[in-house]
């Protein structure tokens, strides 16, 4: 068995192409060693793996099945992390050795491609930090607070079990792929594998997909500072701090990113604090109280400006101190949970998770509880991180398993505390921040006679709960503040005055929370309204070549006109809908992640078949057609549900008859023009709904096409990049084995007596 | 106590080192490190500057935008 993956190299690369420098140290361990050393069981070894099974198994039994009246969240955190370490210790192995196959003898696109620029052969647990500072922004932050609504329990099952069986393996098969074709796009894998058909439907997917997580994620950003003087203030003051660095680095100290980095921090924390003051005085309240409409269009203009000026002036900068912002306050949250251990007075499943009818995100658990919590299990907007930078950086073949499925296990980890954090809110409190302004109508008493005449058990809401809240962060009102950052960052606050500060802090760390939300989905905004312009800057070109020159000015800018106007008008549609906007428009947001997800998972099963590893297929088969299952049912439940809150037609129609009656008034809208803005928005979302899934629909059977192909021809082939021999050596994991430890002090013995030699490890 | 202190020194300067590479500051040393490796020393014309490295890096992501996920 150890010897196949020597064998499966030589297959498609020729015999002797790898042969080795015999100047050099070996490159890789003897796989035989490695498999040896892995299946050795030494007592200390079983006695570890058998505490860490004990112990997330004693978790996972806390969590799903003792029913006492609260539950705490160290549990949670036992049950993900023990899953965890074992899911990569066994089955990511598994992956590794019969389906990837990585050889370590053969060079990696940093080391053949090296260019000291953009192929660079990068320590792996720096890459890991990178990598997952490149996935990690508010998706696994959001998705779980509203998928809270369901109760406690779907949501952590779906989280762990997810990303272990569909999102890490995901992540990891593409950065592979990506790595073993020189660092290739999703895109153009998708036309090398699925042809013309299936590429072209792919990359159109690819972009109105990219419009509307866009278009959402901004939806998020306004609905956390409308209305919020203090949000808005240290908010914008992200924009110049941003271009002060940018200035610093370009002309003051080219290079000294961390110290820019810590300025910028410090500004940003200068930003709140002053945010604070300013808010509460009359001209702050006055200048920076901006409503929904007014924050929609700002965030419509920046994102055109921000896409058209040079990186080096904001977008750079930004990233930065967004990356910056991410490692520091993940690890802050991680280490605040841990000691606070909160509480949580939630019930494992709410009545919500069957009967569909949800206040926060209309539907039922199936489809509507995996759509939601989207990015935290399986996001296929990775599969575009992981087709594109990471796969230029790696080191060596084997680091892709720590650095692909690890950084989405870190990932899941997010979510999961962001659900604790979510959770440990009182659920009214809850409730009322997330039901949409129609069902409140936004007032305080309108929110308790909301939230108490659901009928939840346990739930008493009073006004007083929520006057007191809001004072706490220091908000006029916290009633219908959609979306998941308002809510998260009030469990955000509440755990961490408990750390630093007491509840005197609590408007800092509320503040401090939807900072570095609205940070992240920034960066996502500029970024994606980048990158989406020069796919359609690519797309036209084939058509109008001189769109293809992306220094042409007037293409650019009309290329990035488009794409911010196409997710402009979709932000605006989601602000000014009578119907509340988020409730409507988020599962849109989930559908599209998860049909990218399974159009990234269809493209690597068509590869896996290719080489020929029909045997384990499955691997890719199980998530690929669980999330067709869920996207599918949902896109369907959304076009054709005869449930105006869950269909988008059956709410168009239903508007759409009341105008025809006569009526003035329809449900939550209150003239004949919401009315109207209603059959408008339906109809938009109803139709986007199915134009995804027509094309994902497309990717799928184009893949399964090529999967039969492969079938009936049964030789492997590839479109790999053909081997080229490696000179350096470095681990592949976290923990170093002795086999490996000892190479790596042959290596350093060898580099001491040839010093201009670089290994690329430390 | 100095085992103490150095083991804490050591762990100061891998999180620096950490910190440094994940933000890519030392992407100029790496560079450096790639002219070397093709006999062409820092002063040689040719290999880029500091300024220069840095101008470039981020002018040339103009062109070749990174995603940043959700």
């Amino acid at each position: 068995m150890a010897d196949r993956s020597w064998a499966g190299a030589d297959r498609s690369g020729g015999g002797g192409v790898l042969e080795q420098d015999p100047d050099l140290p070996p490159v890789a361990v003897d796989p035989d060693v490695l498999e040896a050393e892995h299946r050795r069981w030494t007592p200390v070894r079983i006695a570890v793996w058998t505490a860490i099974a004990l112990l997330g198994g004693v978790a996972w039994v806390v969590i799903a099945i003792v029913r006492g009246e609260t539950v705490n969240a160290i549990w949670f955190v036992f049950a993900a992390v023990c899953t965890y370490l074992i899911a990569y210790r066994f089955y990511s192995r598994y992956i590794e050795r019969h389906l990837l196959r990585p050889d370590d003898r053969r060079a990696t696109p940093a080391e053949y491609k090296a260019d000291g620029k953009d192929y660079v052969a990068t320590d792996r647990r720096v890459l890991f930090g990178h990598h997952f500072a490149a996935i990690a922004g508010a998706g696994p932050l959001v998705g779980p607070v509203l998928a809270a609504q369901m109760g406690y329990l779907p949501g952590t099952i779906w989280i762990i079990v997810g990303v272990v069986l569909a999102g890490a393996v995901q992540d990891y098969m593409v950065l592979f792929f990506s790595m073993r074709r020189g660092g290739r796009s999703l895109g153009q894998m998708a036309r090398d594998e699925l042809g013309v058909i299936g590429g072209t439907a792919a990359l159109l997917a690819t972009l109105v997909i990219m419009i509307i997580i866009v278009a959402i994620l901004a939806l998020v950003v306004v609905n956390a500072l409308a209305e919020s003087p203090w949000g808005v203030f240290s908010v914008s003051m992200t924009i110049p701090i941003a271009l002060f660095m940018g200035c610093y680095l370009r002309f003051f100290r080219p290079g000294k990113v961390a110290e820019v980095s810590v300025i910028g921090f410090v500004l940003l924390l200068a930003a709140i604090v002053g945010g604070g003051v300013i808010a509460e005085t009359a001209w702050g309240a006055d200048l920076f109280t901006l409503d929904k409409v007014t924050i929609a269009w700002g965030i419509v203009v920046y994102g055109f400006v921000a896409a058209v000026l040079p990186v080096w002036l904001l977008l750079a900068p930004r990233d930065y101190l967004s990356t910056f912002m991410k490692i520091g306050t993940i690890v802050m949250l991680a280490v605040a949970i841990v000691l606070v251990r909160p509480v949580l007075e939630v019930p494992a499943l709410s009545e919500f998770a069957a009967n569909g009818q949800g206040p926060v995100v209309a539907g039922s658990l199936f489809p509507f509880l995996f759509v939601t919590i989207a990015c935290g299990a399986l996001s296929g907007f990775h599969a575009l991180i992981a087709s594109g930078t990471t796969p230029k950086l790696v080191e060596k073949e084997r680091q892709t398993r720590l650095i692909g499925y690890g950084g989405m296990l870190m990932e899941s980890f997010v979510a999961i505390m962001a659900l604790v954090a979510a959770l440990s809110i009182d659920r009214g409190i809850y409730f009322a921040m997330n039901a949409s302004g129609a069902a409140t109508g936004g007032t305080v008493e309108g929110a308790v006679a909301f939230v108490n005449g659901l009928g939840l058990a346990g739930v008493d809401l009073t006004p007083e709960m929520l006057t007191q809240t809001a004072e706490d962060v220091g908000e006029e009102s916290i009633v219908s503040r959609t979306g998941g950052a308002p809510t998260l960052s009030v469990g955000l606050a509440h755990i961490m005055q408990q750390v630093v500060g007491g509840s005197g802090m609590m408007a800092f760390w509320y503040h401090f929370a939807i900072m570095f939300e609205a940070l992240f989905i920034l960066t996502a905004v500029d970024a994606g309204t980048r990158v989406a312009r020069f796919m359609l800057q690519d797309s036209i070109g084939n058509v109008v070549p001189r769109f293809k020159d992306t220094s042409w000015r007037p293409g650019a800018w009309l290329a990035t006109a488009v794409m911010v106007g196409a997710w402009g008008a979709v932000l605006l549609m989601g602000v000014t809908d009578p119907l509340g906007g988020i409730n409507t428009l988020f599962p849109l947001f989930g559908i599209a992640n998860q049909l990218l997800a399974a159009i990234a998972l269809a493209v690597c099963m068509a590869i896996v078949a290719k080489q020929g590893t029909f045997r384990y297929l499955w691997v890719v088969v199980l998530p690929l057609a669980f999330a067709t299952a869920v996207t599918v049912t949902a896109s369907l439940e959304k076009i054709f549900s005869p449930v105006p809150a869950i269909g988008y037609f059956a709410q168009h129609r239903a508007f759409r008859d009341a105008l025809d009656a006569g009526e003035t008034s329809f449900g939550t809208a209150t003239s004949v023009e919401a009315m109207r803005a209603v059959v408008r928005n339906t109809m938009i979302q109803g139709v986007l709904s199915i134009v995804f899934v027509t094309l994902t629909v497309v990717v799928i059977l184009t893949a399964v096409a090529a999967v039969w192909r492969s079938f009936r021809r049964r030789a492997a082939t590839s479109a790999e990049d053909p081997p080229a021999p490696s000179r350096l050596y470095a681990p592949a994991g976290l923990v170093t084995t002795p086999a490996e430890k000892a190479l790596e002090a042959q290596w350093l013995e060898h580099q001491a007596a040839r010093p201009r030699v670089r290994t690329g490890h430390r | 106590m100095t085992a103490a202190g150095s083991l804490v020194g050591r762990g100061v300067r891998g999180v620096a080192w950490f910190v440094r590479g994940v933000l890519r500051e030392d992407a100029y040393e790496r560079y450096l490190e790639h002219e070397a490796s093709h006999g062409r020393r820092p002063t040689d014309p040719g290999v880029l500057t500091e300024r220069e490295f840095w101008r470039d890096r981020t002018d040339r992501q103009d062109h070749a935008p990174e995603g940043r996920c959700c």
